[in-house]
């Protein structure tokens, strides 16, 4: 299995199209950056506006901790399309490209091909992931220096002290790299069945972008179906960031996401194994 | 002989198409084993039910003597395949492709063995040159060498001269030729060229609409009873009267040129005749019977008609 998943790699990683979300990321977290470097202190008294007659906060609020906690509202939305380039391109890019009946072709079982396939993709999702974290913790950090963070939510202001940070950010990327793989495990299923990238691609981004807003809407009828929606468990890494930590919600939703992650790699596995090969 | 490949009953439907009826064949160990059909006459949906891209409807496919689905992987060891065009991975070297398929197939060789591997097929100095940049020829002739590289006892390729240039029609033709008579492999081979195949197949299989229509040794399919052969002189003329005024004359058959439809066997004694009258030949033909044979059995012939009329 090792050996598949080395060349499944070897191919995601020598495809100039796997550096893309590499860059964007970048991209991203130094505009923000550079962002919070020359504007930082006026943003946070915009954000403040509302509490400043009631608290006094002293300190460096502006700091690595907090700039790299907007870096993550932000990119663990975005996250999702880059991952669904790689992951929708694996197997209906083969089909494309015409590569795949040479792999069906090869004494491989499918189940393996497509199992190498997954942790290929998986992998991709952790080093993408371990990217933003360095990048953005790690350049903020930086930066910025660390203080404590302060989170404001739309009930409360919380204040976490900076030794009481890190465990958090580490348990956050850890439910991320859950969430992302959910993501990638959907545009994997939609793979199986395509003979372009295009389409998983774009038929991924649709469901999650119409389950995050039926999440985000707080309307009666939708909050029936939230529960059932894997994008809503995905924006539990928060979780991590409220004190106490509501342990059962956030294993929860985790195990909602193992779940999913099972369901969509053993359909994908089930369908690979039936389809014929035509491309 | 034992039989490396044998099919019984196969058949395949999409939806409302049957691709592939009712097809039985089998192929000896160390023969070349000749393909043929028109476009959509079924070869590539065979060819992909013999490496298990796709699964047949009905019917059995044994493979040394074992059932393909049950020994899949072992099977597949020992073959080695190009299935229509060959595609491969056009952002990797021919290098990387080449070892990517050699690690597919569970064996690892050096670099240097690698590059052999492209050498033998005429493509060894670009080695470390993307595929993209590759002509169709050079693509065809890696994708031999990737079919070739874990030394398969079956050789399974489809159309395999497609889009080569005559020399390197000629090579592939050699390199068949070689392959099977040297190194004792079993090659099927599908192709649309008819002299070809000719010269190659050892045996051969027709089929059209999805059916069998004949299966055969080569010598024995072309019946040699009935070759037309085509002769060319310095002075047809000349050489047309005096066939006319000979034993040979009940073989002459009216055309512009000098033809006759006979036994292959008398060929020779034609062609002293000819010598015996002081006649310059310039050549004698057998005509290309395969493809009259081809045209006759198949509903290709009614296209050809078409044209003609």
């Amino acid at each position: 299995m090792w050996r598949l998943t080395k060349i499944e790699l070897f191919k995601i990683f020598r495809k100039p199209r796997t550096y893309i979300a590499f860059v964007a990321i970048a991209a991203i977290v130094f505009l923000v950056q550079l962002a919070f470097y020359l504007d930082g202190e006026k943003y946070m008294g915009f954000m403040m506006a509302s509490v400043e007659s009631a608290f006094t906060i002293e300190g460096n609020m502006v700091n690595g901790y907090f700039v790299f906690f907007i870096i993550l509202q932000t990119l663990l939305v975005h996250v999702p399309l880059l991952i669904s380039l790689v992951a929708g391109d694996i197997i209906a890019g083969e089909a494309n490209m015409g590569t795949l009946r040479l792999l069906v072709g090869k004494p491989v079982s499918r189940t393996n091909i497509i199992l190498s396939k997954f942790w290929s993709t998986c992998i991709y999702t952790i080093l993408l992931l371990t990217f933003m974290a360095i990048l953005g913790l790690l350049g903020s950090m930086l930066l910025f220096g660390t203080s404590d963070l302060l989170i404001l939510k739309t009930d409360k202001l919380l204040l976490i002290n900076r030794y009481d940070v890190l465990w958090r950010y580490a348990a956050a990327y850890g439910f991320a790299a859950l969430s992302m793989i959910t993501v990638a495990a959907l545009a994997f299923l939609f793979s199986v069945f395509a003979e372009n990238s295009i389409g998983p691609i774009i038929a991924a981004m649709s469901v999650i972008i119409v389950s995050t807003i039926l999440s985000t809407m707080d309307i009666p009828f939708f909050n029936a179906i939230k529960p059932y929606l894997f994008t809503n468990h995905m924006l539990n890494w928060k979780g991590f960031f409220d004190r106490p930590v509501d342990k059962p919600e956030v294993l929860k939703s985790a195990l909602f996401l193992v779940a999913h992650i099972t369901l969509f790699l053993s359909l994908s596995i089930y369908v690979f194994r039936k389809k014929d090969i035509l491309s | 002989m034992p039989v490396i490949i044998q099919t019984s009953n196969l058949s395949k439907k999409f939806t409302e198409v049957m691709a592939v009826d009712d097809l039985s064949f089998s192929v000896q160990s160390g023969e070349v084993y000749g393909f043929l059909g028109q476009n959509g006459a079924g070869k590539s949906t065979t060819i992909r039910m013999l490496l298990t891209l796709i699964r047949p409807s009905t019917g059995s496919i044994k493979l040394f003597g074992k059932d393909l689905q049950g020994h899949r992987n072992e099977i597949l060891q020992k073959t080695g395949a190009i299935i229509e065009k060959p595609d491969l991975y056009s952002y990797l070297t021919a290098l990387q492709n080449i070892s990517i398929m050699a690690k597919l197939s569970g064996i690892y060789l050096t670099q240097k063995q690698l590059i052999q591997q492209l050498e033998r097929v005429g493509i060894g100095e670009r080695a470390k040159s993307k595929v993209k940049t590759f002509s169709q020829g050079m693509k065809q002739r890696l994708g031999i060498a990737c079919a070739l590289i874990n030394n398969p006892e079956l050789i399974i390729l489809d159309e395999p001269s497609n889009g080569l240039d005559p020399q390197g029609i000629a090579d592939v033709r050699n390199l068949i030729l070689h392959l099977s008579k040297n190194e004792g492999k079993t090659i099927f081979v599908s192709s649309h060229l008819l002299n070809e195949m000719e010269l190659i197949a050892d045996s051969m299989l027709i089929i059209d609409k999805g059916k069998k229509l004949a299966e055969d040794k080569v010598k024995d399919l072309l019946n040699p009873a009935d070759t037309l052969v085509e002769i060319d002189t310095t002075n047809n003329e000349i050489t047309k009267l005096a066939l006319q005024q000979s034993q040979w004359s009940q073989f002459l058959r009216p055309s512009e040129g000098i033809i006759l439809k006979m036994h292959r066997q008398e060929i020779p004694g034609l062609t002293k005749f000819l010598v015996e009258q002081n006649i310059q030949v310039l050549a004698i033909r057998p005509k290309h019977s395969l493809e009259d044979y081809f045209l006759s059995l198949t509903t290709a012939n009614q296209h050809v008609a078409a044209y003609e009329n």
